[in-house]
């Protein structure tokens, strides 16, 4: 099914929020205003708006050291995100999680994780309980190609596919696992070729074109909904910046050439091009939106630069739940 | 019913007498509970290897999937991790999972999901996650089980912040204290003692709970306290026995019951009450609980203590597998004897 025009801009503006919300992250970060490991999604916005437009909003996520852009997709509060990221009291976690363990269970966002392929396995159990439930709720793990190769998630993807759990498996194949290129620790061109041995279906989809996301997780949405158990899809994407932090070029585990390649199938500029080139939407909406997007993100840089740091009080807080 | 237990403030009484004159077994106690809780929460299902037309390799959750099917008795592939993590994303998505590992050792094939992952995800998601998950398993050696399924390794799990640990001694108390868990709205891991199965006692029919983090005085006593949990309880309460027929020797036993949160203060009164101290536990010495309840005891009494805290746990060694061999590592009634006659500067028999 081809998107609607309606659908096309909820994929731009979702792409456009995690774009610049990160780029705001990373200027605060190279400023020495953001504390700990900043993990940039930049690049990849397609997977993660395709994948959350074509869920509902009681579809759960579970998510990866790379998690921002999951978030914000899932309709994150980027205030609330930015004061998270800067460890403050007004944060998403109170300033107790952080980059790599922001979420937002109202938004059945299960959090960011900062062990590769740990949070795979939460995910199945998400989509235990849906079956249990009986309803058709779908939960969605989000993981690298990197993640692939631990033991957790074949141990997670043979459980759900066994179970025939609704659970939509979303491979972000950014072809570098932090600083080393996938070919060197994996002897399969294309992830998905694992789905086989789960006995699940597994799909490729060009991770640039955020429509395709949209449709191939639509499609694996459904299946999971009708009862017919797990899809892995595995998204070609690209990060621009390094593994962590804001450096983009100059690295010796990837060329400068190989970023500019990618950055030419950059997947904002190829979908607003696509849309002005056939008269969908015009260059003039797609500025404005644009601009809503970037005051969003001024206006979480300043509530997340106005917060104060978390009282020395809460230290030992939400250790445990209270028994009443 | 919630037993009745002491106040931990108070000067130690013995306590939690079942009312009751039926008995179960350990095993069985932990089945009923089972049965019971299901009934009464339909939140609660079960997952783990063998669980379900098995009933759990040593019968734990016989019959379960005869009443519940399998929806709510899940057999699972052989992975712990994904048995853990089904468990938390269960829990997160507001089930109430019960899920088993086969072995306490095998909660190290786990435990990034337990340690990383359950213990963690309130505390790093600014308190907005509950986990009402309880994982069981089987610990304790004595069954020539060897290296890989006879260890006893709470300490591991006690120095995580988030998890409570629980290691009942008795039918009675596994009872109450499995209840306990699965209402706790925490992850919790309930350790039984597999040489323990066919243990007998006197166990309440009704659905009770024994609170978390609440000891028990099993026996009580002037001359010295012998703090045990799981089965070394039943190995101190014999010990103690034969010091009384033997050598007029009076000692109190305090049984923690969850070993975290654990029950100091009560440990501290009896300390203070007999001056003296020996704690014992299967586990190896080296960093085991033994370290924290002398250091706590030091820290808190040290003004009463007439001796130092004595250990009397497995040496440094993995578990042997001969029977000639394993009868010299798991403490026993003889060993804790002698820990206690040292303690108190006696002559040990046969030393």
């Amino acid at each position: 099914m081809e998107p609607s025009v309606e659908i096309i801009k909820d994929l731009h503006r979702r792409m456009l929020r995690i774009r610049l919300f990160e780029e705001a992250a990373g200027k605060l970060f190279e400023g020495n205003k953001m504390p700990g490991f900043l993990h940039l999604y930049v690049g990849q916005e397609a997977v993660a708006a395709g994948v959350c437009v074509a869920m509902r909003d009681d579809d759960q996520v579970s998510s990866t050291h790379r998690g921002h852009g999951h978030l914000v997709a899932k309709g994150g509060d980027l205030s609330k995100m930015m004061a998270e990221l800067m460890g403050k009291a007004d944060g998403y976690c109170n300033g107790k999680g952080g980059s790599m363990h922001i979420c937002d269970l109202d938004l059945n966002m299960l959090g960011a994780n900062g062990i590769v392929g740990g949070g795979t396995p939460i995910a199945v159990g998400a989509g235990f309980a849906n079956k249990y439930r009986g309803n058709d709720t779908v939960s969605v793990a989000f993981f690298g190609d990197g993640s692939t190769n631990i033991g957790a998630f074949h141990e997670a993807i043979n459980m759900a596919a066994a179970l025939k759990l609704p659970v939509l498996f979303i491979c972000e194949n950014n072809e570098y696992g932090e600083y080393t290129r996938r070919d060197k620790v994996m002897a399969i061109n294309d992830v998905v070729d694992r789905a086989a041995g789960y006995g699940i279906p597994g799909v490729i989809v060009d991770g640039m074109d955020a429509m395709a996301v949209y449709e191939a997780s639509l499609e694996g949405l459904d299946r999971a909904r009708r009862g017919e158990g797990p899809t892995f899809i595995e998204c070609k994407t690209y990060r621009y910046y390094n593994h962590h932090g804001v450096q983009t070029l100059g690295m010796k585990y990837r060329t400068d050439e190989e970023v500019e390649e990618w950055k030419k199938k950059d997947c904002i500029d190829a979908l607003e091009k696509r849309v002005t080139d056939a008269g969908l939407i015009s260059a003039e909406e797609l500025a404005a939106v644009r601009a809503e997007v970037e005051a969003e993100v001024a206006e979480a840089v300043e509530f997340g630069e106005n917060s104060p740091y978390p009282d020395a009080s809460t230290l030992l807080t939400d250790v445990y739940t209270e028994m009443v | 019913m919630t037993a009745t237990t002491t106040p931990s403030s108070v000067h130690p009484q013995p306590s939690f007498v079942p009312e009751t004159d039926r008995e179960l077994t350990y095993l069985g106690a932990f089945n009923e509970a089972m049965f019971q809780l299901m009934r009464e929460d339909e939140d609660i299902f079960v997952a783990g290897e063998d669980v379900g037309l098995q009933g759990g390799v040593f019968g734990s959750f016989k019959g379960l999937s005869d009443e519940f099917g399998e929806r709510r008795v899940v057999d699972t592939p052989i992975a712990e991790q994904a048995i853990v993590g089904l468990g938390i994303g269960a829990a997160v998505a507001g089930l109430r999972p019960v899920v088993d590992l086969m072995f306490f050792d095998f909660v190290m094939v786990a435990m990034d999901q337990i340690a990383n992952q359950a213990a963690k995800l309130k505390y790093m998601f600014g308190g907005k996650a509950t986990l009402p998950l309880t994982i069981t398993t089987n610990g304790g050696a004595g069954l020539s089980a060897a290296a890989q399924h006879s260890q006893s390794l709470e300490a591991m799990l006690c120095h995580v912040p988030g998890l409570k640990v629980v290691m009942p001694s008795s039918p009675a108390d596994l009872k109450g204290l499995l209840v306990a868990c699965v209402r706790e709205n925490n992850p919790t891991i309930l350790v039984k003692n597999k040489r323990m199965f066919g243990t007998t006692g006197l166990v309440p029919e009704e659905l009770y709970e024994i609170p978390l983090g609440v000891g028990n005085v099993v026996r009580e006593g002037n001359d010295v306290t012998i703090v045990a949990y799981g089965r070394m309880v039943e190995e101190s309460e014999k010990a103690a026995q034969r010091l009384a027929d033997e050598h007029g020797l009076s000692c109190e036993i305090i049984d923690p019951r969850t070993v975290q949160p654990l029950d100091t203060d009560l440990i501290v009164a009896s300390a203070k009450k007999t001056n003296r101290v020996v704690v014992v536990h299967e586990a190896v010495r080296f960093g085991g609980l033994g370290a924290e309840i002398a250091a706590q005891v030091q820290e808190e009494a040290f003004d009463y203590l007439d001796a130092p805290v004595a250990r009397v746990a497995a040496p440094f060694s993995p578990i042997p597998f001969s029977p000639g061999l394993e009868g010299h590592y798991v403490p026993n009634a003889k060993r804790i004897s002698a820990g206690i006659l040292e303690t108190l500067g006696r002559p040990v028999p046969g030393a």
